[in-house]
Parts: C-alpha cells; sequence; structure tokens
C-alpha cells in the first residue's frame, strides 16, 4: 500500500480553510433574506467575508478546527492499520502547520497533548468496505460549540407531546433548536436520526453530514419532514448567533436506523455555519477533492 | 450604523451603548477564558491559592493594561511558537457562559469595562455590567480568521503553560467587529430572544 500521508494532510487543509459551495450559496441566500441594518445582516456579512478571505489565505475558517472524523470506504488492498497510521501522521502534520488547532485533551488531567493525537477516538475513525478499487475518504471537522448544543431524545416525551412517529421526531427537533438558541454559532444545520441505540444514532446524526446539502431525501415522508423541520425552525427568529433573526437553520437531513422494539430515540446533532466538508477520492495513482 | 470605540473605554461611553449596536473596537486587549478565570479567582479574588512571586509580577503588568478595559473569551490558533514571533491565524470567540461563575468578580476586580466573547451570559454577569459598567460584546463565532486581521501585534503573552487556547495572550486589535448584547441598563438581547423563541415554540407544539 502506498503512503498517501501527503494526499490526507492536503484534505485537512482543504477542510479546515475552504468552506463547500453549497454552504456558502446558503449563507448568501441568507444574508439576502435578513433586515438590512440588523445584526442578523452585520453576523452574516462578518461570516462571508471570513469564508472568502480564508479561502483566500488558506487560513482555518474557524480557530475550532474541532474533531476530525473520517469516514472511509477502503478496497480490500488497504491496510487499516497502515492507513490509520498515516492518517494520524496528517492530522499532527496539519497542526504543526496550524490548519488544526490541537485539540484533544485528556479527559482528566485537562492536559492537551498538543498534537491533536489522542486515543482511539481522537482522530475519530471509522471504516467500511468499498465495494470496488477505489478509496474514498470523507473528512469532517466538526466544531465544540455546536456538538455541545447536540441531543438525544427518548421517545415518547410526555412534555413535547411527542410519540413515536414523525411529528414525535418534528417535535424533538424543534425543542432541539429552542435549547441551542445562538450557541452553536448559528445559522447551522441539524443532522436527526431516528432510531438505534443511543450510541449509533449519534452516529447516524453525524453521518447525515455527510449527504449533499442539496440533495433530496430518498423516502418521501423524510423529504417533506426535513423541510417541514428547516422550515418551522426558522420561524423561531432565533437568527444568526442567536442575534435574532429569519436564518437559524439552513438545512435539515434525516436517517433511520433500526432500533429494539423497547427503544426509540430521536438525535439531533447540529452542525454550525462552518460546516466543514471534503471527500477525497482515490483511483489508482489519481487523487480528486471534492 | 457602526461605532468606532478605543480601549480603554470610559464609563460615559459605555453607558451611551445599547443591545444591537454594532461596534468596531481598537487598543489593547487580553485573552482569557477558563483556566485565566480559575486562576484570578483562587489566587487573587476568594484567595483559595497562595499567590507565588510570579503571580503577582503578572498581575502587575496586566492590572493597567485591563483597567477600563477589556477581556477575549478567545482560544486562538497561533503560529511562530517555535520562534516566539507571534502571530494570531484564528481569532473567533468561545463560548461565553462557561465563566459565568467567575465573570462578575472579574469585572469588579479589574475594572473591565466589558467582555467579547460568544452566546452571552447570564444574570449576574449582567447585573455586574449594570454596577461597573460593562457590557457584552458579541464577536462572530467562527469568524476567526476575520477577526485574526483585526489583530494588528501580538505584544506578550503570560501562562503559556496553560496551553496556546488558554494563555493570556496581549494584543493589540484595529476594528474588531462586535455587536452589543447585554448592556449596562439591564437589557439582554439573549433573554429578549430566548423569550420571542419560546412563546414561537409553544406555538409551534401544541
Ligand atoms: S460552533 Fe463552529 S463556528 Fe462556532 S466556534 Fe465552534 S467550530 Fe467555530
Amino acid at each position: 500500500m502506498r503512503d498517501y500521508t501527503n494526499e490526507l494532510l492536503e484534505l485537512i487543509r482543504l477542510t479546515s480553510t475552504n468552506l463547500p459551495k453549497q454552504v456558502e450559496d446558503r449563507l448568501k441566500a441568507a444574508l439576502a433574506n435578513e433586515e438590512p441594518g440588523s445584526a442578523a445582516q452585520a453576523a452574516l456579512e462578518t461570516i462571508l467575508k471570513n469564508v472568502a478571505m480564508t479561502r483566500k489565505n488558506s487560513t482555518p475558517i474557524c480557530q475550532d478546527s474541532g474533531t476530525p472524523i473520517f469516514y472511509i470506504h477502503a478496497p480490500a488492498f488497504i491496510d487499516r492499520d497502515e492507513l490509520t497510521r498515516q492518517i494520524r501522521t496528517a492530522v499532527e502534520l496539519a497542526t504543526k502547520q496550524s490548519y488544526l488547532r490541537p485539540n484533544a485533551v485528556d479527559a482528566l488531567t485537562g492536559t492537551n497533548t498538543g498534537n491533536n493525537l489522542g486515543d482511539d477516538f481522537f482522530p475519530t475513525i471509522h471504516f467500511q468496505t468499498s465495494e470496488t478499487d477505489v478509496l474514498t475518504i470523507d473528512l469532517l471537522l466538526k466544531g465544540g460549540g455546536c456538538e455541545n448544543v447536540g441531543a438525544q431524545y427518548s421517545l415518547p416525551d410526555d412534555n413535547l407531546k411527542a410519540k413515536r412517529d414523525l411529528d414525535g421526531v418534528r417535535r424533538a427537533a424543534l425543542d432541539a433548536v429552542y435549547q441551542a438558541q445562538g450557541e452553536g454559532c448559528s445559522p447551522g444545520f441539524l443532522g436527526i436520526a431516528i432510531g438505534g441505540d443511543r450510541g449509533t444514532s449519534y452516529l447516524a446524526s453525524k453521518e447525515v453530514f455527510l449527504r449533499d446539502p442539496d440533495d433530496k431525501n430518498l423516502n418521501a415522508d423524510l423529504d417533506k419532514l426535513e423541510d417541514q423541520i428547516t422550515t418551522e425552525a426558522n420561524q423561531l427568529g432565533i437568527g444568526p448567533m442567536g442575534f435574532g433573526g429569519k436564518s437559524t437553520v439552513l438545512g435539515t437531513k434525516i436517517k433511520t436506523a433500526h432500533r429494539l422494539p423497547a427503544s426509540f430515540f430521536v438525535t439531533i446533532s447540529y452542525m454550525c455555519w462552518a460546516y466543514r466538508r471534503h471527500k477525497m477520492i482515490i483511483i489508482g495513482a489519481k487523487t480528486i477533492y471534492e | 450604523m457602526k461605532k468606532h470605540l478605543t480601549i480603554p473605554i470610559s464609563a460615559d461611553e459605555i453607558k451611551r451603548l445599547h443591545v444591537g449596536d454594532s461596534v468596531l473596537l481598537s487598543g489593547v486587549i487580553m485573552t482569557g477564558r477558563d483556566a485565566f478565570h480559575k486562576w484570578i479567582h483562587d489566587v487573587f479574588i476568594n484567595k483559595t491559592i497562595p499567590s507565588t512571586q510570579e503571580d503577582l509580577d503578572i498581575l502587575k503588568q496586566i492590572k493597567p493594561l485591563l483597567d477600563e478595559g477589556l477581556i477575549y473569551h478567545c482560544g486562538p490558533v497561533v503560529s511562530g511558537l517555535d520562534s516566539k514571533q507571534y502571530h494570531f491565524v484564528a481569532a473567533g470567540p468561545t463560548t461565553s457562559v462557561r465563566e459565568e461563575p467567575y465573570q462578575a468578580d472579574v469585572i469588579k476586580f479589574l475594572n473591565l469595562r466589558g467582555v467579547i466573547g460568544k452566546g452571552g451570559m447570564g444574570q449576574k454577569t449582567l447585573e455586574s455590567c449594570h454596577e461597573a459598567p460593562a457590557v457584552y460584546f458579541h464577536a462572530i463565532g467562527g469568524a476567526a480568521a476575520l477577526i485574526a486581521e483585526s489583530i494588528v501585534e501580538v505584544l506578550g503573552v503570560h501562562k503559556l503553560e496553560f496551553g496556546v487556547p488558554e494563555a493570556m495572550w496581549i494584543i493589540k486589535v484595529k476594528d474588531l467587529p462586535v455587536i452589543v448584547t447585554m448592556d449596562a441598563h439591564n437589557a439582554s438581547l439573549h433573554t429578549t430572544i430566548q423569550e420571542r423563541s419560546k412563546a414561537a415554540v409553544d406555538t409551534l407544539l401544541t
């Protein structure tokens, strides 16, 4: 297996410094929609200036480069242990080059490792087997502020009048957006998982952030619910940074996971406006970044 | 209209500010987050930890800088650590509410005119803003590079052993863009938005 460290380093640089176009377009649309002279408008203007500047200067979009989460589809010839080592080396190099902030903190002592290398879960690496000879690596940088406002609900929930159905999911999602206020650096994106156990439900709620923000859910009911949640969340008036305004949530994605008969979890992961995600596709000697 | 303010800021200037105002800040400020607030609280305010000579020296140096000045809740990405030619690569705000247990005391102890952060703070801090007077300036979360551009010089650093994000960085800023979200007149934009969104969510969930 060849050495992908340099390609991985480029993937990290790209992800930390270059906000995906679809996300930027949504921020622009949100800006056009806010009242002239409002704090919401000032916030979005600042955000968009920042996005253009970091892309041009190749510097981190946000100082919190978050948890690096790698999703890998690996063909059989890939040695997973070796690729893991290469990813860790690339993360360390990217930290040295200031594309990532040292973010791995010992849970007990509070000591920062200084190089973004923690235990088995930091950086987080998910492997799946690719059916073809193509190696794809998706990288998501998930910030801490928005991670803190994620929430998991166990339905039914009497307080929210949420039953084990799609309306219950809607209720949980709107409550999560209300609770988050501006603290997840709104306007943001919602990743929602229905089902699973507590652990897999959180995993699935993050995995949906790998979907193209502009795609459609293949399940028509879920597709409708995604749009409905986005529309209603924006009626809360929380706005950019919680300053008030029309743009609070810029998109919602939902995924289901098989659950136990006894459990019905709805898990909401919040992704801040700094929705940093890129993909690297390796076909033989060729590397493509998306 | 954007207002320009120069640090140190007088009590009168602070009283003229109201929630929703857009402000561009210029002057010398210091970054400080969890480790700084705990340190100053434990060593100098509550005095649960005896002060060392080093602690006293640091306090002596930062006190005049912070008199009628500002603390910025920020965990920066800094380059030039080996050469000590420090440069802020990214410098957005971090969540302020973690400092709520300390902030009111720290504002009083250092005679601050405010803090810069994100997410707003609680009732205790709001009351101390009224008393001081001081305000809460909200920087734009995540707009780290733009803010870094407004940091024209890194003048020094204390307590680098707290780690780069937690250290106390003395920085000179020019036209740092912020919004007043808690003012010296007991108004908090955060409370208003929270109440308004509560009414809206209740309607949607009936
Ligand atoms: S929530 Fe996102 S934009 Fe806000 S500080 Fe964290 S990573 Fe940056």
